[in-house]
């Protein structure tokens, strides 16, 4: 960016809700390393290239050390929110003891474990569908079921009971807000969250069970490497932060996109064998994933022919290298049998989203008990009259009002 | 097609088993890939290379020519 130009501010607004900023585009093309200022007013570097964000993702030289002093503050909360939050101090961030700890978490998150869950997310999915359905339309398919289905899920797979869903969805809300909760309302939950968390640990290290928690318990222990209490904290706040709004917010989006233009919903009502590869392509067309992923160097490193001083804060948006013309054949068009896909929607490289799969399955499943249930299923409202929600890391939209 | 998976590398995304389940598998304790078929039927070389292409952690190699 040539001296005198305006820097730009970040996160980049866009005039709809299921359409990218046309900066987007320009930045890719003229400027794939900019200057951006973030909400705290502290400067960093974005990088919207797929061969660069893919780089930087990969490659540990790019740190995940935001707490570092003079590393770009995200947010105006003092916290810095999510990315800065105790989770990111206590789990290892890098290296062997990451592995490690993310190996133990892995086994619960692999292909076929998630193949044997499928049954009971329909259920769940039905179960929600029902009672949308009892209501009577319109109906916000994002409260009935979006919002629902990954905190029942996550829920079940920490072995909390169905009776503390609803506190488990007001704090995962609540810690990953940006700027819609105060500073005070952040600390409250988190409060009530660690203090909730406390007893639920106590209760499944006195008496295990067979969920998540209670397993990494017991092998952690078996291994000889004790996982204290703040990690275990960290970890179910992790799955339940990193698990919930993300897919619910992404169920919400993935409906949208593919009843904004209805002939999209028909040719899955004609082709149902399209859900797996629509899934992938509604991922990768998320104009609005939220903040994107922050990274923080130590060194010197190049991208994309621009030296960035050690010190610096890139942050990388996957949902503009997902639209990059030179990796995706008509990028911005909605192909649903688009393959391969290999969208950047889950991060890349050693840090990539441990919940992918899991997130793919529940995606896959809401769409087919959709189009099984409701295939008369359209948007409510004008495509363009849907609304962001605002302040949050992870991004969606406010309601997505339906009739069927 | 000859297929190689490198374990280091592996980051238990689990979208190879997804896509081509007669060809990759995940270790039952950490979700690390496990190569079933390095020589894979003709008829699965679109999927396994559709699973390399799409790896977050491009730990799966193929050589077209073996």
């Amino acid at each position: 960016m040539s001296q005198g130009e305006q820097v730009l501010s970040y996160p980049i607004p866009s005039r709809t809700a299921l359409e990218p900023p046309e900066e987007w585009a320009q930045l890719r093309q003229q400027c794939p390393v900019a200057r951006v200022s973030l909400p705290s007013g502290d400067e960093a570097t974005l990088i919207t290239r797929y061969a660069d964000v893919k780089q930087v993702l990969s490659d540990p030289r790019f740190t995940r050390a935001l707490n570092a002093d003079d590393a770009a503050r995200i947010s105006t909360n003092e916290s810095g929110g999510v990315f800065n939050s105790e989770m990111a101090t206590v789990l290892p961030q890098s290296g062997e003891g990451h592995q490690l700890w993310r190996r133990m978490i892995s086994k619960w998150f692999t292909a076929k474990r998630m193949m044997a869950l499928r049954p009971r997310i329909e259920a769940m999915a039905d179960q929600l569908i029902d009672e949308m359905v009892r209501k009577g339309h319109p109906a916000d398919l994002k409260a009935s079921l979006g919002f629902p289905l990954p905190v029942w899920v996550i829920c079940d797979m920490l072995g909390v009971p169905e009776a503390d869903r609803d506190r488990f969805s007001h704090w995962s809300d609540a810690l990953l807000n940006l700027t819609r909760f105060s500073q005070a309302e952040v600390d409250a939950a988190q409060a009530e969250f660690a203090r909730y968390m406390a007893g639920h640990i106590a209760a499944k290290r006195a008496e295990p069970g067979d969920d998540l928690l209670s397993v990494l318990i017991t092998d952690t222990d078996a291994a000889g490497a004790h996982m204290p209490d703040a990690g275990l904290v960290a970890t179910g706040q992790g799955l339940l932060m990193a698990g919930h709004e993300t897919t619910a917010n992404m169920i919400g989006k993935m409906v949208a996109m593919l009843l904004a233009d209805r002939g999209r919903w028909e040719q899955l009502l004609a082709n149902p064998a399209l859900v797996r590869t629509a899934v992938e392509e509604a991922l990768r067309l998320d104009a609005n994933p939220g903040f994107g992923m922050p990274r923080y160097i130590t060194e010197e490193v190049e991208v994309a022919g621009t030296v960035l001083p050690r010190g610096t804060t890139v942050v990388c948006s996957m949902a503009s290298a997902n639209r990059d013309e030179t990796v995706f054949d008509h990028a911005e068009d909605m192909d649903l049998g688009r393959s391969p896909n290999p969208h950047l929607a889950f991060g890349a490289g050693a840090h990539s989203c441990l919940g992918q799969a899991l997130a793919r399955t529940e995606l896959q499943v809401v769409l087919e008990v959709l189009l099984r249930r409701l295939p008369t299923l359209e948007l409510a409202v004008p495509a363009d009259e849907l609304r962001r929600v605002e302040g949050l890391v992870v991004g969606g939209l406010r309601e997505v009002p339906v009739r069927w | 097609m000859k297929v190689s998976v490198d374990e280091a590398k592996c980051c238990g995304a689990g979208q190879c088993v997804l896509l081509a389940p007669e060809v990759f598998d995940q270790r039952e304790d950490d979700g690390i890939v496990v190569l079933l078929d390095e020589t894979p039927a003709e008829h699965l070389h679109d999927v396994v290379r559709e699973a390399a292409s799409v790896c977050p952690a491009a730990a799966i190699e193929l050589s077209e020519n073996a």
